[in-house]
């Protein structure tokens, strides 16, 4: 029996002394969502650099964040969405982005820097890689296509069971405040009260809160409406035909993902490498193929069918984009108020 | 008669209770239709897909290191550990039960985040870092499986044994350890399995570029979850079963029928 | 039997319980006993007492108890069924209960989302036999439901494994002695698999208590648990200290309830395990 626990100890220190992996110069760790690139891609741009990419998927920004913020693991690169981007700015953990190193960033429209400047104000630190907005995506034989223009459908009791909003505190609010008239970045006390209480009322109309399974519940037509992600939109109108999509025209939430370097990168001029390379015409089309998201780079929007350029549900039109709002970082004091609030929604009866 | 036929009844319903959402998902491997509400027709495609898939094989390979290496691990320390506590005391034994408990008290989150803050203080997140993770919470379904097994072993004959002059290491090989194999062996199969399904301990404790199939399927859900991922589930539940079959009716089967 | 050269067979597993359990215990306790600034306070656990999320730790106590209560239900008979069958071996048995865990978690309850939603299989099945469909979706009964299908296995092994470890002799003892079924039932099964009751019901209650992702898929984000307030504390609040606080309550009202079981266990004669 001895031995064996020797043996075992042994083994143990083995174990950890596996872990110190060393570092390997030429690699470039990625950060990205989930199924928000196209695998070939990766593949293309070791090929083509020698450079070996170590690509990390995240849920959820929070997932993402809680991550990182632990230091974890130090990233070269990371993606994800506008408000959370603006957070680390803050929080003084993104570095300069040097566009001298990316130049085919021509590629990409410039309006869409425009609209990233509510969370990078100088455009110093970011590089968008998809945009869309928030809407209504509906099944067109169940709903009133009159009045779908409107948040206010969404308090219609003869819907009462068949809609679906966001399981998501910003999201959720943004209905509520922009069905008010509100900024959907208020951190006004009675502005957020009044949002509170028409989620509440609203409530008992919601046949269930969800993020990731609406689109599939919306296929299935277990309900009218629900409120998604456009991209999210795109793909369920393709699997079935009675689906449309609206965005109200109170308004709405533009959401612009973008890449970013974070001050602990080791592998600076790699990441600008592979920025560029994104960029690239042929290579920015694969991934437009993939995730199906508007993409900021007009030579692949210009390079598509005609009608898919035209799909509004895909490439949100400027009118509509310009009527969004961006969600901005909030301070601790009001993200406790907003997270105490949407439990207090949820656990409401 | 009838109450034989009432067991039966109760006995199918409860499989068709458990093993309903499975068929519904290799339904779904066979799917011809990217969408996981509508019927396609039947298609092959999704497990021509998965061979193909390079990531995939990769977390499939992954995985099941994962999930055997914490597995045996766990069941070595976890019955070692089992026989110790047996031979405590009373009180040492709510203690070290106690301990035993903690990673199932706690939410998987909780113990994910706990585990990679306690990991980044020492090392780099990498494979070894979910290893360890696993073998933690792994162990205390081997002792909860092992020790009851032994406190319901008779110590008679191995007293006896000992007393006619066997070595305590033949007399627990030839009366001790036939008595507690089943419950080792129960012990080594749900840490394995608890560790194929885990996620949160995994999503926190990994490093860069390694994937298991829980932590694949899970970022996936925001777009729509493969259907490559469906024929890989219902492979890894058929081997399960053959695997199954083979220890109920193959060689092995008598080595492990109750005395 | 009892000594010192076995205890020291723990040895290796006291040293890994210190190093990979008990430090993470004490990081949460530090983070629950702490504000964001790293000063000590009461704050965190004393949260509780919002009434969230006392509304939160209510729920899932109600369907915690709920859940193990008709797990336990179920397989008590069915234990006792699968006993009589005389399994050629034990861990047949065993694989059979485990075995749908080899299908990832989170697809088999996307598949119970396909079975039980408004158009869903079930629905469309009752619907061509002209009976009323079932609407159970995005409420606590879905959550339930789930939670016992997923629970299920954990209250099966422990006391199947209680109730094969009877020796047929005693029964046929008592039996030549006169007793009839019921007696035997209450007289002698049941106190023999007390300890697998009671170590099953710590395997449903424990992780029933603490579980967010049912609720979450099932209950359409309508059911408020406590483990999904802890989640949320810890994935989109950023509010490590909060979330830490609340599971150190959590760990208390769990540690109570298996303290509660266990001198419950020793009234009847027989350890927990």
């Amino acid at each position: 029996m001895k031995k064996k626990l020797l043996l075992l100890l042994t083994f143990f220190s083995f174990l950890l002394a596996g872990c110190g992996r060393t570092d390997s110069p030429n690699t470039l760790t990625v950060l990205n969502y989930g199924k928000y690139i196209e695998p070939k891609v990766l593949e293309l741009f070791e090929e083509e650099t020698g450079i070996k990419v170590e690509y990390e998927e995240y849920i959820t920004p929070e997932n993402m964040y809680t991550k990182y913020k632990a230091g974890a693991i130090d990233y070269d690169l990371i993606c994800t969405s506008d408000y959370m981007i603006e957070k680390l700015i803050l929080e003084d953990e993104v570095s300069e982005m040097n566009f001298k190193n990316i130049p085919l960033v021509k590629n990409l429209d410039s309006s869409y820097f425009e609209f990233s400047k509510s969370f990078d104000p100088e455009n110093k630190y970011t590089l968008p890689y998809f945009f869309g907005t928030v809407g209504i995506l509906y099944n067109r034989e169940l709903v009133d296509e009159s009045k779908i223009n409107s948040w206010d459908i969404l308090w219609d009791e003869r819907y009462s069971g068949q809609i679906i909003m966001a399981d998501s505190v910003r999201d959720s609010f943004m209905v509520a405040q922009k069905r008010l008239g509100y900024s959907l970045n208020t951190t006004e006390e009675k502005e957020l009260r009044n949002a509170q209480e028409l989620l509440i009322q609203q409530k008992p109309l919601v046949y269930s809160y969800l993020v990731d399974e609406a689109q599939d519940e919306m296929i299935a037509e277990n309900a009218a409406m629900a409120v998604v992600y456009s991209g999210e939109a795109g793909l369920a109108l393709e699997y079935n035909e009675k689906l449309a999509f609206s965005v109200p025209k109170e308004g709405s939430n533009m959401w612009i993902d973008s890449w970013f370097i974070p001050k602990r990168a080791k592998h600076t001029e790699n990441a600008e490498k592979f920025l560029n390379f994104l960029c690239r015409k042929d290579i920015a089309m694969m991934n437009f193929d993939y995730v199906y998201y508007a993409t900021p780079n007009t030579q692949v929007k210009e390079a598509l069918d005609p009608e898919l350029q035209e799909n509004s549900t895909i490439f949100p039109p400027k009118e509509i984009l310009e009527n969004c709002e961006v969600f901005k970082s909030l301070d601790d004091a009001s993200t406790m108020k907003y997270n105490l609030y949407w439990k207090e929604i949820k656990s409401a009866d | 008669m009838l109450r034989k036929s009432a067991q039966r009844i109760y006995l199918f319903l409860i499989f068709l209770f458990l093993y309903l959402p499975i068929v519904v998902l290799i339904v779904l491997s066979f799917n011809n239709s990217k969408s996981k509400v509508l019927w396609g027709g039947f298609t092959l495609d999704w497990y021509k897909k998965l061979f193909s898939n390079s990531a995939i094989m990769e977390a499939f390979s992954t995985t099941v290191f994962i999930s055997l290496a914490s597995a045996v691990i766990a069941t070595l320390l976890g019955t070692l550990a089992a026989l110790g506590i047996d031979a405590m005391k009373k009180r040492g034994q709510a203690v070290m039960l106690g301990a035993t408990n903690i990673p199932l008290l706690n939410a998987d989150i909780v113990t994910g985040i706990s585990m990679m803050l306690l990991f980044v203080r020492f090392t780099r997140l990498g494979i070894s870092t979910v290893l360890i993770a696993h073998i933690t919470f792994n162990i205390p379904y081997v002792i909860l499986n092992v020790l009851p097994k032994l406190k319901q072993s008779s110590r008679t004959a191995y007293e006896a044994a000992l007393d006619l002059g066997a070595a305590p290491l033949y007399a627990f090989r030839k009366i001790i350890w036939p008595q507690i194999l089943p419950g080792v062996l129960s012990g080594f199969l749900m840490a394995m399995t608890m560790s194929l399904d885990d996620f949160s301990v995994t999503y926190f404790t990994k490093g860069a570029g390694i994937n298991t199939l829980s932590t694949m399927i899970y970022t996936e859900m925001r777009k729509g979850i493969r259907p490559e991922m469906y024929a890989l589930s219902t492979l890894l539940f058929l081997i399960a079963l053959i695997l199954l079959l083979f220890m109920n009716f193959g060689p092995t089967a008598r080595k492990e029928a109750r005395p | 039997m009892r000594n010192l050269k076995r205890q020291l067979l723990a040895g290796p597993y006291i040293l890994w319980m210190a190093g990979f359990i008990l430090l993470p215990v004490l990081m949460i306790l530090y983070y629950a006993f702490t504000a964001t600034g790293g000063n000590f306070t009461f704050l965190n656990v004393s949260s509780i007492t919002f009434s969230v999320h006392l509304k939160a730790l209510v729920l899932s106590l109600k369907l915690g108890l709920i859940c193990t209560v008709i797990c336990l239900a179920l397989s008590y008979p069915l234990a006792m069924i699968l006993n009589s069958m005389k399994a050629k071996s034990q861990g047949f048995i065993v694989f059979i209960f485990i075995l749908p865990m080899w299908m990832n978690f989170m697809l088999r309850i996307l598949a119970w989302r396909m079975l039980l939603s408004n158009n869903g299989i079930i629905n469309s099945l009752l619907g061509t036999f002209g009976l009323p469909g079932i609407d159970i979706l995005n409420t606590p009964t879905a959550v339930v439901f789930c939670m016992v299908y997923d629970f299920l296995p954990f209250m099966i092994l422990p006391i199947y494994n209680a109730m094969s470890r009877i020796q047929p002799d005693i029964i046929e003892a008592a039996r030549d002695l006169g007793a009839g079924s019921l007696i035997i039932f209450f007289k002698i099964i049941v106190p023999l698999t007390m300890s697998g009751v009671v170590s099953g019901i710590i395997m449903v209650f424990v992780p029933a208590l603490t579980s967010f992702a049912v609720s979450d898929l099932l209950g359409g984000g309508k059911v408020l648990l406590i483990g999904n307030v802890i989640e949320q504390a810890f994935m989109q609040e950023y509010n490590w200290n909060l979330g830490s606080g609340l599971s150190f309550v959590l760990m208390i009202f769990v540690i109570a309830s298996m303290a509660l079981m266990n001198s419950r266990g020793d009234e009847n004669g027989t350890g927990v395990w």
